[in-house]
Protein backbone atom coordinates (compact mmCIF):
# COMPACT_ATOMS: atom_id res chain seq x y z
CA UNK A 1 0.00 0.00 0.00
CA UNK A 2 1.41 3.14 -1.32
CA UNK A 3 0.35 6.97 0.15
CA UNK A 4 -1.99 7.63 -2.42
CA UNK A 5 -3.91 4.06 -1.56
CA UNK A 6 -4.43 5.25 1.77
CA UNK A 7 -5.57 8.81 0.95
CA UNK A 8 -8.30 7.07 -1.70
CA UNK A 9 -9.15 4.22 1.14
CA UNK A 10 -9.44 6.87 4.10
CA UNK A 11 -11.36 8.94 1.37
CA UNK A 12 -13.64 6.04 0.24
CA UNK A 13 -14.71 5.67 4.28
CA UNK A 14 -15.16 9.12 4.77
CA UNK A 15 -17.17 10.78 2.31
CA UNK A 16 -18.21 13.78 4.97
CA UNK A 17 -14.70 14.89 4.27
CA UNK A 18 -13.47 16.51 1.16
CA UNK A 19 -10.12 14.69 -0.73
CA UNK A 20 -8.02 17.79 0.29
CA UNK A 21 -9.16 17.37 3.98
CA UNK A 22 -7.99 13.56 4.15
CA UNK A 23 -4.84 14.66 2.10
CA UNK A 24 -4.22 17.22 4.74
CA UNK A 25 -4.96 14.89 7.97
CA UNK A 26 -2.66 12.24 6.70
CA UNK A 27 0.14 15.06 6.35
CA UNK A 28 -0.52 16.46 9.73
CA UNK A 29 -0.53 12.23 11.26
CA UNK A 30 3.06 11.93 9.39
CA UNK A 31 4.45 15.25 10.00
CA UNK A 32 3.49 15.35 13.55
CA UNK A 33 5.64 12.10 14.12
CA UNK A 34 8.83 13.10 12.04
CA UNK A 35 8.58 16.73 13.66
CA UNK A 36 8.77 15.03 17.65
CA UNK A 37 11.50 12.80 16.45
CA UNK A 38 13.81 15.27 14.84
CA UNK A 39 13.67 16.76 18.40
CA UNK A 40 14.85 13.48 19.70
CA UNK A 41 11.49 12.82 21.04
CA UNK A 42 9.30 9.56 21.04
CA UNK A 43 5.96 8.27 19.57
CA UNK A 44 4.30 5.33 20.71
CA UNK A 45 1.21 4.07 19.11
CA UNK A 46 -0.17 1.33 21.00
CA UNK A 47 -1.05 -1.72 19.05
CA UNK A 48 0.99 -0.16 16.17
CA UNK A 49 4.17 0.10 17.15
CA UNK A 50 6.51 2.97 18.90
CA UNK A 51 9.14 5.25 17.02
CA UNK A 52 12.21 6.61 18.87
CA UNK A 53 15.90 7.64 18.16
CA UNK A 54 19.13 6.20 18.73
CA UNK A 55 22.88 7.51 18.93
CA UNK A 56 25.27 5.88 16.79
CA UNK A 57 28.59 6.95 17.92
CA UNK A 58 31.10 8.09 14.87
CA UNK A 59 33.30 5.77 13.41
CA UNK A 60 36.09 4.82 10.56
CA UNK A 61 33.72 3.94 7.62
CA UNK A 62 35.61 2.73 4.10
CA UNK A 63 34.00 3.77 0.57
CA UNK A 64 33.39 0.62 -0.88
CA UNK A 65 35.11 1.63 -3.82
CA UNK A 66 38.12 2.80 -3.44
CA UNK A 67 38.30 1.44 -0.18
CA UNK A 68 39.84 4.75 1.27
CA UNK A 69 39.18 5.43 4.93
CA UNK A 70 36.67 8.03 5.80
CA UNK A 71 35.19 9.46 9.23
CA UNK A 72 31.49 8.80 9.58
CA UNK A 73 30.37 11.70 12.07
CA UNK A 74 28.44 10.29 15.30
CA UNK A 75 24.65 10.70 14.54
CA UNK A 76 21.25 10.18 15.69
CA UNK A 77 18.77 7.80 13.56
CA UNK A 78 15.07 6.37 13.56
CA UNK A 79 14.29 3.77 15.16
CA UNK A 80 10.66 1.93 15.26
CA UNK A 81 9.36 -1.32 17.27
CA UNK A 82 6.28 -2.71 16.19
CA UNK A 83 3.61 -3.27 19.17
CA UNK A 84 2.59 -6.65 20.65
CA UNK A 85 -0.44 -6.80 18.71
CA UNK A 86 0.94 -5.77 15.36
CA UNK A 87 3.05 -8.67 16.00
CA UNK A 88 0.93 -10.82 16.97
CA UNK A 89 -1.19 -9.81 13.41
CA UNK A 90 1.32 -10.35 11.30
CA UNK A 91 1.63 -14.60 12.60
CA UNK A 92 -1.75 -15.51 12.69
CA UNK A 93 -2.97 -17.13 9.40
CA UNK B 1 22.87 16.57 24.67
CA UNK B 2 19.35 17.28 23.08
CA UNK B 3 16.29 18.71 24.99
CA UNK B 4 14.20 15.70 26.21
CA UNK B 5 10.54 16.13 24.98
CA UNK B 6 7.41 13.63 25.63
CA UNK B 7 5.89 10.68 24.32
CA UNK B 8 3.55 11.99 20.84
CA UNK B 9 0.60 9.52 21.29
CA UNK B 10 -2.94 9.29 19.57
CA UNK B 11 -4.23 11.75 22.08
CA UNK B 12 -1.62 14.52 19.96
CA UNK B 13 -1.96 13.72 16.81
CA UNK B 14 -6.19 13.56 16.73
CA UNK B 15 -5.49 17.45 19.19
CA UNK B 16 -3.00 18.62 16.29
CA UNK B 17 -5.86 17.57 13.51
CA UNK B 18 -8.47 19.54 15.93
CA UNK B 19 -6.46 22.34 16.08
CA UNK B 20 -5.14 22.71 12.38
CA UNK B 21 -8.20 21.53 10.65
CA UNK B 22 -10.90 22.14 13.01
CA UNK B 23 -12.41 18.74 12.82
CA UNK B 24 -14.12 17.52 16.15
CA UNK B 25 -11.96 16.02 18.68
CA UNK B 26 -14.04 12.92 17.93
CA UNK B 27 -13.72 12.80 13.98
CA UNK B 28 -10.03 13.99 14.89
CA UNK B 29 -9.13 10.56 16.79
CA UNK B 30 -11.23 8.34 14.52
CA UNK B 31 -9.27 9.41 11.67
CA UNK B 32 -6.27 8.59 13.47
CA UNK B 33 -7.30 5.70 14.00
CA UNK B 34 -9.02 5.30 10.59
CA UNK B 35 -4.86 5.83 9.58
CA UNK B 36 -3.57 3.26 11.81
CA UNK B 37 -6.10 0.72 11.15
CA UNK B 38 -5.68 0.79 7.24
CA UNK B 39 -1.69 0.22 7.94
CA UNK B 40 -2.31 -2.40 10.23
CA UNK B 41 -4.84 -4.14 7.62
CA UNK B 42 -2.52 -4.10 4.47
CA UNK B 43 0.39 -5.19 6.89
CA UNK B 44 -1.63 -7.91 7.90
CA UNK B 45 -2.67 -8.81 4.44
CA UNK B 46 1.01 -8.96 4.31
CA UNK B 47 1.41 -6.18 2.22
CA UNK B 48 4.54 -3.68 2.88
CA UNK B 49 3.07 -0.01 3.11
CA UNK B 50 5.08 2.67 2.32
CA UNK B 51 4.82 6.69 2.83
CA UNK B 52 6.55 8.92 0.30
CA UNK B 53 8.77 11.43 2.35
CA UNK B 54 7.73 9.25 5.77
CA UNK B 55 9.06 5.59 5.08
CA UNK B 56 8.37 1.98 4.07
CA UNK B 57 6.87 -0.48 6.67
CA UNK B 58 8.24 -3.63 5.45
CA UNK B 59 7.68 -7.34 5.82
CA UNK B 60 10.28 -9.91 6.61
CA UNK B 61 9.93 -13.44 6.90
CA UNK B 62 12.48 -15.01 9.19
CA UNK B 63 13.29 -18.59 8.59
CA UNK B 64 13.20 -21.41 12.19
CA UNK B 65 16.68 -21.01 14.14
CA UNK B 66 17.77 -22.32 17.21
CA UNK B 67 17.79 -20.38 20.33
CA UNK B 68 18.52 -20.33 24.02
CA UNK B 69 16.71 -19.75 26.91
CA UNK B 70 19.19 -17.49 28.61
CA UNK B 71 17.96 -18.39 32.26
CA UNK B 72 18.81 -22.00 31.53
CA UNK B 73 21.04 -22.29 29.08
CA UNK B 74 18.53 -25.04 27.50
CA UNK B 75 18.07 -24.70 23.00
CA UNK B 76 14.79 -23.94 21.93
CA UNK B 77 13.79 -24.10 17.82
CA UNK B 78 12.58 -20.25 17.17
CA UNK B 79 10.07 -20.73 14.89
CA UNK B 80 9.41 -18.88 11.82
CA UNK B 81 7.56 -15.84 11.88
CA UNK B 82 7.10 -13.03 9.86
CA UNK B 83 8.68 -9.40 11.23
CA UNK B 84 7.91 -5.61 10.41
CA UNK B 85 10.53 -3.49 10.12
CA UNK B 86 10.62 -0.14 9.44
CA UNK B 87 13.08 1.98 6.92
CA UNK B 88 13.01 5.85 7.32
CA UNK B 89 13.27 7.97 4.13
CA UNK B 90 16.10 9.57 3.26
CA UNK B 91 14.32 13.49 4.18
CA UNK B 92 13.54 11.49 8.13
CA UNK B 93 16.40 10.40 8.29
CA UNK B 94 17.85 13.99 7.51
CA UNK B 95 15.93 15.98 9.55
CA UNK B 96 16.82 13.47 12.63
CA UNK B 97 20.22 13.53 12.56
CA UNK B 98 20.29 17.12 12.03
CA UNK B 99 17.63 17.27 14.84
Amino acid sequence: MIRSELLNSLAQDNPDLRAEEVEQVVDIFFEEIAQRLSEGGRVELRGFGAFSTREREARKGRNPRTGETVDVPAKRVPYFKPGKDMRRRLNDD
Amino acid sequence: MMRSVGTLTRADLAETINRKMGLSRAESLDMVEAILGKMCDALADGENVKISGFGSFVLRDKKERVGRNPKTGVEVPITPRRVMTFRASQLLKERIANG
